[in-house]
């Protein structure tokens, strides 16, 4: 069998942890191979190895059975390597073409040959089936689009070995359908495709085979074909057995935590996108809001956490209006916010995951008295918390950058949840986690439920809505359009509902 | 981490060495000796107690413009107004220091805190333009520069009273001049002013890593969606950013005031303190630490420049040097993919030693 890159005896510490330790992957001519691992197991650093952006202790690499070693990015863009990175690197306000050319400009001349470069992209995008549309912004194009366009970047490079970073974490279902599509589409026209991620079923799907590694150390790679379970995949990667379908106690809902009446806000250039919204989420109740994304998600929560001002109607917590607080203000009336965005909101990157940790809090005691900092109330809050959140962290200094992004996302939560807030916002909270990770998450949510509190889960997973609330609310054009009990629907009727499809009967539970 | 702190250390050092060597190849192009050049450079900084007291007492200004520099930037703010935030503050110093009669123990602190004070609104006006109306600070602060240079001449003229140029000496209660350390070295012009400066930068390792405001500050400065959803304010932290490097701006200007001159002169032109405190900040890393040593070498360099001229080296010869490490620091990223190219090359041939047996 003919392997394109061979990966063998990997080694890379980072100082004295070890976050890949003996770890061999083969990736055969035109496969798509998985790449399965919990959070902080070690995937997203073995590809950058192979994409040159770090250096192994030890190992070594075979590229088309030739050892080569790959000291930089360009090294490994003239091996034919492309990397989709977890989170992307494009330059919000230039179009597609100026991002993809960015690097690797062709001349005629001094001149940048635009024309020339367009019309490459726009070939590229029709022999994929990607889609993009040459002349549009960055700033301007969704999620799925802008990770296209990171296709489109490495294959304009002339990669034919594709690595994939959870590709799939930050897109809507319907976009993961498409990605699907293209990664097929990619192997049909030769390439060959490592593909991290987190989802099984994604991995039934389409891989071929999957190479699995836990807490750093390779564990085996085996075919994905019928005989090859979601419970095994599960079970190879957590080395424990994974219970799926945990069931969920019945809620027991009490008095009105959240009201909002009539909201309308308007999004970033000025469009209503919450048009005359009512919702309303009792003590004890976790309530899910499907939706296809774009549908006034993002202005919702912002509006509901203060981020953004509304432009009428009214928010309330506990029969208290809190519609124009500050972010502080709202906060402390008793609301917690699991940022959609992690990177953006959720973390100061450049901070150690101690500093993190008390971000909603350090100005409180026992973290600040009398305007001085105790920074060793912080690390020691900092540590329970990553104890008891499993948080996988060399330590409570290390910078949130270096942390791999399911912890980030795990640190996030522990700071949120374990403030117990009357009405806890979710946005997108196990986005990028493990499967075990995810058990865990919902754990959290349910019993915050069953302490009596309030949860508002947004997600675009219907699956994860369905499991989890004990009322969903379909949220369509900037209105709930309907409420349906998630005993009594299913991903069909949603999916229906989320379209803009009417139905006949009660909309209300 | 290390590997960063190395690089830290690293690329200010070699860009001083580079830098040095710039200078070098220029005065051999130039036609002088430039081994004696250099001799008389060293020697301007070191050969006398003399040299050392000048080179301490220039040192002490550029301090204070360097955290002055730094510490906006490390709220993610350029504050390029420093220069006309000494200025005010030079002017302030003065005027308490010769208007009052007071004992010592009042009148100097008095005139610190106006410089301070003084530097403080001055840097106040970007900060608020920015926080409020989104106006850009670089543009704001370079303005404030020419409005503090024109401002502070006329005030001079008209208020405060000018004789020959320059207005009265300040009185002996507000002055930081020291017998003892100018006897000590030759009688130079050190005074006092140094232990103020190597405190602030005490101080303003205080307020960033030990305080909650410094929590804030550099929190805003590396991420502001984070910071706001953290519910700081951010406009208030802008705000209070500029008016504590103003603060240390104002002191910069009283350092040449109560200290060096002991009064204040008509500018034509611009001192250059506040510029030279933007080639501190960035040579020092923006760490207090880092700020203090490079305001050493520069007033090294400026002073023992001087000497230079003996063997008839032009001092202009200095400001290419300095130049030179500027460029050199500010192109650090290239310097780090060099080093870069060096090391990973030595750890691949270890690596694959390793695996081969
Ligand atoms: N630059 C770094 N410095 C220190 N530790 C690091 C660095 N990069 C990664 N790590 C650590 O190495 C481990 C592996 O991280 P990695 O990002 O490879 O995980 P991952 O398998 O991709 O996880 P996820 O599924 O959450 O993305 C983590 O514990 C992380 O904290
Ligand atoms: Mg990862």
């Amino acid at each position: 069998m003919e392997y394109v890159i061979e990966m063998l005896n990997i080694r890379k510490e980072f100082g004295n942890f070890v976050a890949n330790d003996n770890i061999t992957l083969q990736l055969r001519k035109g496969e798509i191979h998985a790449l399965l691992g919990e959070n902080g197991a070690g995937k997203s650093t073995l590809m950058n190895v192979l994409f040159g952006l770090y250096q192994p202790e030890a190992g070594e690499i075979r590229v088309r059975g030739e050892k080569v070693e790959i000291t930089s990015p360009t090294v490994a863009n003239d091996l034919g390597i492309g990397m989709v990175h977890q989170h992307f690197m494009l330059v919000q306000n230039f179009t597609v073409t100026e991002n993809i050319i960015l690097g690797a400009e062709p001349k005629s001349g001094l001149q940048i040959d635009r024309a020339a470069a367009r019309e490459k992209v726009r070939q590229i995008s029709e022999q994929y089936g990607l889609a993009v549309d040459p002349d549009a912004k960055i700033e301007d194009i969704s999620v799925g689009m802008q990770q296209r366009v990171e296709i489109l970047k490495t294959l304009y490079r002339g990669a034919d070995i594709l690595i994939f970073d959870e590709p799939s974490a930050v897109l809507t279902p319907q976009e993961i359908q498409e990605l699907i599509q293209i990664m097929n589409r990619l192997i049909s026209e030769g390439k060959s495709i490592i593909l991290i991620t987190h989802k099984l079923k994604e991995i039934k799907t389409v891989a071929h085979r999957c190479t699995t590694i836990r807490r750093g150390k390779y564990i085996g790679t085996v075919d994905i074909d019928e005989t090859m379970t979601e419970n095994r995949l599960a079970e190879m990667m957590v080395g424990r057995e994974v219970n799926f379908d945990a069931e969920y106690s019945k809620a027991n809902p009490q008095e009105s935590v959240l009201d909002v009446k009539n909201l309308v806000v308007k999004d970033s250039r000025g469009v209503e996108a919450v048009r005359g919204l009512d919702l309303n989420v009792r003590a004890g109740e976790i309530v899910g809001i499907a939706g296809i994304d774009g549908n006034g998600q993002t202005e919702l929560i912002e509006a509901i956490t203060g981020l953004r001002k509304p432009y009428s109607g009214e928010v309330y917590l506990n029969n208290k209006p809190i519609t124009n607080l500050k972010p502080r203000k709202v906060t402390e009336s008793g609301i917690g916010h699991i940022p959609q965005d992690r990177h953006k909101h959720g973390l100061v990157l450049d901070y150690s995951i101690g500093h993190n940790m008390v971000l909603q809090t350090y100005y409180k005691k026992p973290f600040s008295k009398g305007g001085i900092m105790n920074y060793n109330a912080v690390a020691e809050k900092a540590k329970k918390l990553i104890e008891k959140f499993d948080v996988r962290t060399p330590s409570v200094d290390t910078f949130a950058r270096a942390l791999s992004g399911g912890n980030q996302q795990k640190a996030i939560i522990a700071r949120e949840v374990d403030r117990s807030p009357d009405l806890l916002v979710a946005a997108q909270p196990t986005r990028g986690l493990d499967v075990g990770a995810i058990e865990f998450i919902h754990q959290q949510l349910i019993e915050e439920r069953e302490k009596g509190r309030a949860v508002l889960l947004i997600s675009f997973e219907l699956e994860e809505i369905l499991h989890v609330s004990d009322r969903i609310a379909v949220l369509y054009e900037g209105k709930i359009v309907a409420y349906r009990d998630p005993k009594e629907t299913n991903e069909l009727e949603l999916g229906f509902l989320m379209a803009g499809g009417k139905k006949e009967g009660a909309d209300q539970v | 981490m290390k590997l960063e702190r190395f690089y830290g250390i690293l690329i200010p050092i070699l860009s001083i060495i580079l830098g040095i060597a710039v200078g070098a190849i220029v005065m051999i192009a130039g036609g002088y000796d430039a081994g004696e050049g250099f001799y008389q450079l060293y020697y301007g900084i070191f050969g006398e107690p003399y040299s050392i007291g000048e080179t301490l007492r220039a040192t002490a200004p550029l301090i204070f413009a360097g955290l002055a520099v730094a510490f906006a930037f490390r709220t993610g703010l350029f504050n390029i107004g420093v220069e006309g935030q000494v200025l005010v503050g030079w002017m302030v110093a003065v005027w308490i220091g010769i208007s009052f009669d007071l004992p010592t123990a009042i009148h100097l602190p008095l005139a610190l805190i106006g410089a301070g004070l003084a530097g403080a609104l001055w840097a106040a006006v970007p900060g608020v333009l920015k926080a409020v109306f989104h106006v850009h600070e670089v543009i704001t602060s370079i303005m404030m520069n020419y409005i503090a240079l024109y401002l502070t001449n006329d005030i001079l003229r008209r208020y405060i009273g000018i004789t020959n140029e320059r207005t009265e000496t300040v009185k002996e209660s507000a002055s930081l001049a020291s017998t003892f350390l100018s006897e000590l070295t030759d009688f130079s012009r050190l005074h006092n002013g140094i232990f103020v400066a190597v405190l602030a930068a005490a101080v303003f390792w205080f307020i960033l890593w030990k305080t909650t405001l410094g929590y804030e500050l550099r929190a805003v400065g590396f991420n502001k969606s984070a910071a706001e959803y953290a519910g700081m304010s951010v406009k208030r932290n802008i705000v209070l950013s500029f008016v504590i490097s103003g603060v240390f701006a104002g002191l910069a200007g009283a350092m040449e005031g109560l200290g060096t001159f002991q009064n204040m002169t008509l500018n034509a032109s611009f001192t250059g303190v506040g510029f030279d405190g933007i080639a501190v900040a960035l040579l020092g890393a923006n760490n207090p630490i880092g700020v203090v040593l490079a305001a050493l070498l520069f007033a090294g360099l400026n002073i023992g420049g001087l000497s230079m001229q003996q063997v008839g080296i032009p001092p202009e010869l200095i400001k290419i040097i300095i130049a030179f490490i500027i460029i050199f620091v500010a192109s650090g990223y290239a310097i780090r993919l060099v080093i870069d190219r060096f090391t990973t090359k030595k750890d691949m041939a270890k690596t694959s030693k390793g695996a081969g047996k």
